[in-house]
């Protein structure tokens, strides 16, 4: 049940990862890359993530898309792109994927352990991934990276604005 | 169909990643190419939540919403950079990002 699962939200994951990067309109990609979130939430569901579930809903698929999604209305992108990459350079870029790929695999073959769990047992018996342990793992070991996080968002909310601001001060 | 255990995570987000590199590098379009490397980050998201998971280890699940954070800002000011340059060139053209010097 639990595999039909997985190889069901993989396939759906890859059809609409690969959407994103084919699909000619920018709007289609980010509505495949909302259909790709939604999938990988299904996969931290399968692994009883229920805290990332929750935030890759809001943060992912909420918050970012609808970034992606304001600012593709804000352009005027009507007469699309002039120049495309051409039909050598495309080629040369998913044969450098391929390769990428079969390298990456190559090298985890290699180095595979032995299969640690079942997910049917792990999904029944981690507890790793619900609000509390996690809560506790943030704010009693990783207190100091979580409060300098803030500081981060809050430089970055400084400097989307200061550079979103027309005119700017050049 | 059989038992699903680490190492189909594992070739799960390589896949996911190499996906994300190719989009990255075949798209001139600078909006799909952020994607790309949501994609990116999300392989590696699957990866570390997996492996969390299936050690039962919170710190990994820990990292995942530290990169969720770090991809938040940084698409906030990416798309912030984009708008700027789109408004100079009117076009999200990667070519016309050569012009930016020093």
């Amino acid at each position: 049940m639990i595999a039909i699962a997985f190889y069901l939200l993989t396939g759906l994951l890859f059809v609409a990862a690969l959407l994103v990067i084919l699909s000619r309109s920018p709007m289609s990609s980010v509505l495949w890359m909302v259909v790709a979130f939604f999938a990988i939430t299904g996969h931290y569901v399968l692994l009883n993530a229920q805290f990332l579930v929750v935030v890759n809903l809001i943060v992912y698929a909420g918050a970012i898309m609808v970034l992606f999604i304001y600012t593709i209305m804000l352009l005027d992108l009507s007469k699309g792109l002039k120049h495309k990459r051409s039909i050598l350079v495309r080629l040369a870029g998913i044969v450098s994927g391929g390769l990428l790929l079969t390298v990456l695999v190559a090298a985890m073959r290699r180095s595979s352990e032995a299969a640690v769990g079942d997910l049917a047992l792990v999904g029944q018996t981690s507890f790793v991934g619900l609000v509390k342990p996690l809560g506790l793992a943030l704010f009693r070991d990783f207190l100091v990276p979580f409060e300098l996080s803030s500081a981060l968002f809050l430089a970055a909310l400084v400097g989307a604005i200061a550079l979103g601001k027309k005119g700017g001060t050049d | 169909m059989g038992t699903i255990t680490l190492d189909h995570y594992v070739y799960l987000a390589t896949a996911l990643f190499s996906v994300g590199v190719a989009g990255v590098l075949i798209r001139r379009n600078i909006l799909v190419m952020f994607m790309g490397i949501e994609l990116m980050l999300n392989a590696v998201n699957i990866l570390l939540a997996a492996t969390s998971a299936f050690r039962g280890d919170s710190s990994g699940q820990v990292f995942v919403f530290f990169i969720m954070l770090v991809a938040a800002a940084e698409i906030a000011v990416g798309l912030a950079i984009l708008t700027t340059i789109y408004r100079n060139t009117r076009s999200i053209d990667i070519k016309h990002y050569n012009r930016l010097k020093g």
